[in-house]
C-alpha cells in the first residue's frame, strides 16, 4: 500500500494528499505524472506529480472531486492509502534558461502548473503567472505560487478573487506588452482553457506548451486508449507526452474523446451516491 | 501401465473435453472448457503408448516430461505426475489451456499419424488444475542461497520461467511489473472464458511463494528505474528482459482515433484485467457496439471478438436489448487465418461472423466523432509473400460499405520502447524488438539477456516460456563463471 501521510483539503472539492512512494519521488520531474488505483475494483486515474521531497519520500497529489473514482479517493484518510500508485510517468516538461516565460494554470490544474513554474524559476527565467478558476473557492495554491512567480495575476470568472477575467484577457495584455521578451507559454488546465490559451497566442507567433489529460488505462503505452492527434499524426499522451505544442493538437477530437465515457462516469457517480447513503442509512441504525 | 495390451490402447479414441454449449457461454464470461472428470483423464492417459523414444518431447518448447507425467497418471499416482510435470512447467494449468499443442507435441504424437493424437495438452491441464487443488508439491525446491541478485524486467511467461528457474538455483530474484498483477499477458491479454484470472493469478502465487522470488509490482522499467540503473545503483549482477511486445499497431487510416475506434489491447484490458464487464461494481468502464468490426484474425481478434459478443449479450440480456453483431474483418482468407483453430472454430459456434479477403480503407464518424461505419475494400489472393502466405492484392473498384458502430483493431503488437530508455547499448531489429542469441538469450549488452515477445514479437506463451527457461541456464553458468 502507498500510505497517505498528510491530507488537506482545499476546498470542499479539492483535495490535497501527500503520499509515501519513494522511487517515484527520487526520479519525479515538472510535467510528470502518476497513475494511482484505490482498490481492487478501482480503476487506473492519472494524476499530475504536484510536487515531490526526495528526501521524504513522498509525492504530493492535488485532485478534483468530479466522478466516483475522485470522490472515493477524497474519502481515504491519513493512515489509509492506495492499492497502486506508479511513476513518474510520462516525459518531464523541457525546462531550460529562457529569458521570460508565462506560466497559465487554470482551477485544480494550478498545482499542476506550480512545479513547472517553479522549475522555470530555478532554472534563471522571469516567471510571469496566470491562475484562475471559476471563483475563489476553486483556486489552490495561490500562495505558493506567489512565491515562486516574479510577476502573479489572479483572475475568476465570477470575480469572486482578483480580477474578474478569463485567463486568456492577462495573457493577451502580457503578449501585447512584452511579445518580443515572451520565449514561451505553458499552459494546464481544462482542454477549453489550454486551447483558448493557444488561440490567444496564435497572432503572437509563440509557442505555448500544454499539459494533456485524457483518458488512460494503463499509462505505459499498450492501450493506446489516451491517444491524440497532434499535427495529423497519432500520439499516444502517456508516453509521447503529456506536454505538447498546443499549436498542432486537434482540440476538437481531444475533447470529444475525453467525453467519450461520460455517460458510464455519470452513472458510477449516482450508483457511488446511492451506496454511500445506504452506508450511512445502515450506520444511523 | 501393464493392464493394457497396445491393441486395447489404441482402440480407446480420444477423449473429447466437456464444454460450455455455445448459446450459454455466448453470455458469460465463464471457462468454456470444464477440464476432465477424473474417469476421461485416465481414459486419455490410457491411450498413450509410452514411445520408447518419444517424439512429443522434442515438440515441447520446455521439453515436459510428456510419457513419464503421463504413466503416473494412468497409476493414477497425481502426486508423482505433479512432480514429473514440474520439473520442467512450472504453470501446466496455463500452458495446458493456452499452448497450441496441435501444432507442438501432439502434432508428433505417434498417434496423430492415425489422425487422433494423445490430448497431451487436456492432462496437463488436469495434472496443473490438480495441483492447485491439492498443493502437492513441496512448497519450496529451492537450492542454497548464493546471494546473487539478479532483475527479471516484466512478469510474463518468459519473465515468471526465468525467475522459477534462477530461483531454484538459489539465486536472489526481484521480478519487476509494470502493471498492478503479475502475469503480462496472461493477466491483461487472455480472456477469462479462456484462462480464467483465478487460474492465472493461484499458479503464479504458488510459484512465487514457493520460490521466495521477490515481486516489486507498479515498477515501470524506463520510468521508475532504467535497466541501467538496476545495474549500477540497485545492485543486480544481471538481468532478464522479458517486456513482451505490448505496443498495438494501429494502422493509418482515416477515422482511426474516432470514438469507438480501439485496439484490441485497450478493450481486452478493460474487460480482463479492469474486470469491466462487472462495471460499476468494478470501477472501469467499458463500452461495446451494437455491430462490432473486429479488424485481424489472430488469437487475440478471436479473442476480442468473443469478449465483445459475451459483453453485448449480457447486457442485451439485462435491458431487454438486441444482442450484437460481431464480426471479424480479415483480408486473407480462411485458409491463413492466424488464429488456433480451436479458437476459431469457438468463435464461430458462438455465432461470430466471418468476412475474409477485405481489409478497411476508412471509417466514418458522425458529428459526435463516433464511429459511424466503416468502408472495406474486397482483396484477392496474389502470389506468396516473404511469409509464405499469399499476398492479399486489392481488387480495384470493390469497395463497400459495413454498418458498425466500433471497431476494434487485432493486428499484432510489438514491443514498448520504454524499456531501452537509455540504454542505447542494447541492440534492436528495425521492427523494434531486440537481438538476443536464441539459444542463450543474450543481448549484445552484458550483462543482459532477453527472451519471450520483446526478442521475437508476439509469439505463444509456451515459445516465451523456452526462451526464460534457456536464458535462465545462461544466466546461473554467467553467475558461476564470471564468463560472459
Ligand atoms: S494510457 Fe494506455 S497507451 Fe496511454
Amino acid at each position: 500500500m502507498y500510505e497517505i501521510v498528510y491530507k488537506e483539503t482545499l476546498s470542499e472539492s479539492n483535495k490535497l494528499m501527500v503520499v509515501i512512494a519513494p522511487e517515484v519521488a527520487r526520479k519525479a520531474k515538472p510535467g510528470q505524472f502518476v497513475i494511482v488505483r484505490i482498490d481492487e475494483q478501482g480503476e487506473r486515474i492519472p494524476l499530475t506529480i504536484a510536487d515531490y521531497d526526495r528526501d521524504a519520500g513522498t509525492v504530493t497529489l492535488v485532485f478534483q472531486e468530479v466522478g466516483k473514482s475522485t470522490m472515493h479517493m477524497g474519502t481515504l484518510t491519513v493512515g489509509e492509502g492506495f492499492r497502486d500508485l506508479v511513476g513518474p510517468l510520462g516525459h518531464p516538461t523541457e525546462i531550460d534558461e529562457l529569458g521570460t516565460v508565462v506560466c497559465i494554470g487554470g482551477g485544480v490544474a494550478i498545482a499542476a502548473i506550480y512545479p513547472i513554474a517553479r522549475g522555470f524559476k530555478a532554472a534563471g527565467n522571469q516567471v510571469l503567472s496566470i491562475i484562475g478558476a471559476r471563483n475563489r473557492e476553486l483556486l489552490v495554491w495561490t500562495e505558493r505560487m506567489e512565491a515562486i512567480s516574479d510577476e502573479l495575476t489572479v483572475v475568476t470568472d465570477d470575480g469572486s478573487y482578483g480580477r474578474r477575467a478569463l485567463v486568456t484577457e492577462p495573457l493577451r495584455e502580457l503578449l501585447e506588452a512584452r511579445a518580443g521578451e515572451i520565449a514561451e507559454v505553458h499552459a494546464v488546465g481544462p482542454a477549453p482553457m489550454m486551447k483558448a490559451c493557444v488561440q490567444t497566442a496564435q497572432p503572437f507567433d509563440i509557442p505555448v506548451i500544454v499539459s494533456l489529460n485524457t483518458v488512460m488505462v494503463d499509462g505505459t503505452g499498450m492501450c493506446g486508449g489516451c491517444r491524440v492527434e497532434i499535427g495529423g499524426e497519432t500520439r499516444f499522451v502517456c508516453v509521447d507526452g503529456p506536454s505538447f505544442d498546443g499549436h498542432l493538437v486537434d482540440w476538437d477530437m481531444l475533447m470529444a474523446r475525453q467525453a467519450f465515457y461520460r455517460e458510464e462516469e455519470q452513472y458510477a457517480v449516482a450508483h457511488w451516491q446511492k451506496e454511500c447513503r445506504l452506508l450511512a442509512a445502515k450506520g444511523e441504525v | 501401465m501393464s493392464k493394457f495390451s497396445m491393441k486395447e490402447r489404441l482402440e480407446i479414441p480420444r477423449q473429447e473435453m466437456p464444454t460450455q454449449n455455445p448459446e450459454a457461454r455466448r453470455a458469460n464470461f465463464a471457462e468454456v472448457t470444464l477440464g476432465y472428470t477424473p474417469e476421461l483423464m485416465l481414459r486419455e492417459a490410457q491411450r498413450c503408448l509410452q514411445c520408447r523414444e518419444p517424439a512429443c518431447v522434442k515438440g515441447c518448447p520446455v521439453g515436459v516430461k510428456i510419457p513419464e507425467f503421463i504413466a503416473a497418471l494412468c497409476d493414477e499416482d497425481l502426486p508423482r505426475a505433479v512432480a514429473e510435470m514440474k520439473a520442467r512447467n512450472v504453470m501446466p494449468a496455463i500452458c495446458g489451456r493456452v499452448c497450441p499443442q496441435e501444432t507442438q507435441c501432439e502434432a508428433l504424437c505417434i498417434l496423430a499419424k492415425r489422425g487422433e493424437p494423445v490430448a497431451i495438452g487436456r492432462l496437463e491441464r488436469y495434472v496443473g488444475d490438480y495441483e492447485l487443488e491439492e498443493r502437492v508439491c513441496p512448497s519450496s525446491v529451492r537450492a542454497t542461497p548464493t546471494g546473487r541478485r539478479v532483475a527479471i524486467v516484466g512478469s510474463g511467461p518468459a519473465g515468471l520461467t526465468c525467475a522459477a528457474a534462477l530461483a531454484g538455483k538459489g539465486h536472489d530474484v526481484t521480478v519487476f511489473e509494470a502493471l498492478q498483477s503479475l502475469g503480462g499477458v496472461l493477466g491483461y491479454g487472455i480472456p477469462e472464458f479462456r484462462l480464467p484470472k483465478q487460474v492465472v493469478q493461484d499458479e503464479i502465487d504458488c510459484l512465487v511463494q514457493g520460490l521466495e522470488i521477490e515481486v516489486r509490482l507498479n515498477t515501470l522499467i524506463g520510468r521508475t528505474f532504467t535497466v541501467e540503473e538496476l545495474l549500477e545503483e540497485e545492485g543486480y549482477e544481471a538481468i532478464f528482459i522479458s517486456s513482451g511486445a505490448g505496443l498495438p499497431n494501429m494502422v493509418r487510416i482515416p477515422g482511426i482515433n474516432l470514438n469507438g475506434v480501439m485496439s484490441a489491447n485497450e478493450f481486452l484490458t478493460r474487460v480482463n484485467l479492469k474486470k469491466g464487464y462487472r462495471f460499476p461494481e468494478y470501477d472501469t468502464p467499458v463500452k461495446v457496439g451494437k455491430k462490432v468490426a473486429v479488424i485481424g484474425a489472430g488469437n487475440v481478434a478471436m479473442d476480442a471478438a468473443r469478449c465483445a459478443l459475451r459483453l453485448g449479450t449480457m447486457r442485451a440480456q439485462s435491458n431487454g436489448g438486441v444482442p450484437p453483431e460481431v464480426h471479424i474483418v480479415y483480408r486473407r482468407s480462411m485458409d491463413e487465418v492466424p488464429a488456433r483453430y480451436e479458437e476459431f472454430e469457438h468463435a464461430r459456434e458462438e455465432g461470430v461472423h466471418f468476412n475474409f479477403l477485405v481489409n478497411p480503407v476508412r471509417i466514418y464518424g458522425n458529428e459526435r466523432r463516433a464511429v459511424s461505419g466503416m468502408r472495406v475494400q474486397r482483396m484477392e489472393l496474389g502470389e506468396p509473400d516473404s511469409s509464405g502466405r499469399r499476398r492479399p492484392l486489392p481488387i480495384p473498384g470493390a469497395e463497400y460499405d459495413m454498418d458498425v458502430d466500433m471497431v476494434i483493431m487485432a493486428l499484432g503488437t510489438r514491443p514498448n520502447p520504454l524499456v531501452f530508455q537509455d540504454a542505447a547499448r542494447l541492440e534492436r531489429t528495425k521492427w523494434g524488438t531486440v537481438v538476443a542469441d536464441e539459444e542463450t538469450g543474450k543481448t549484445t549488452a552484458c550483462p543482459i539477456w532477453a527472451g519471450g515477445d520483446v526478442v521475437t514479437g508476439a509469439a505463444t506463451v509456451i515459445s516465451a516460456m523456452g526462451a526464460g527457461q534457456r536464458a535462465a541456464a545462461s544466466i546461473d553458468a554467467y553467475l558461476g563463471t564470471g564468463e560472459w
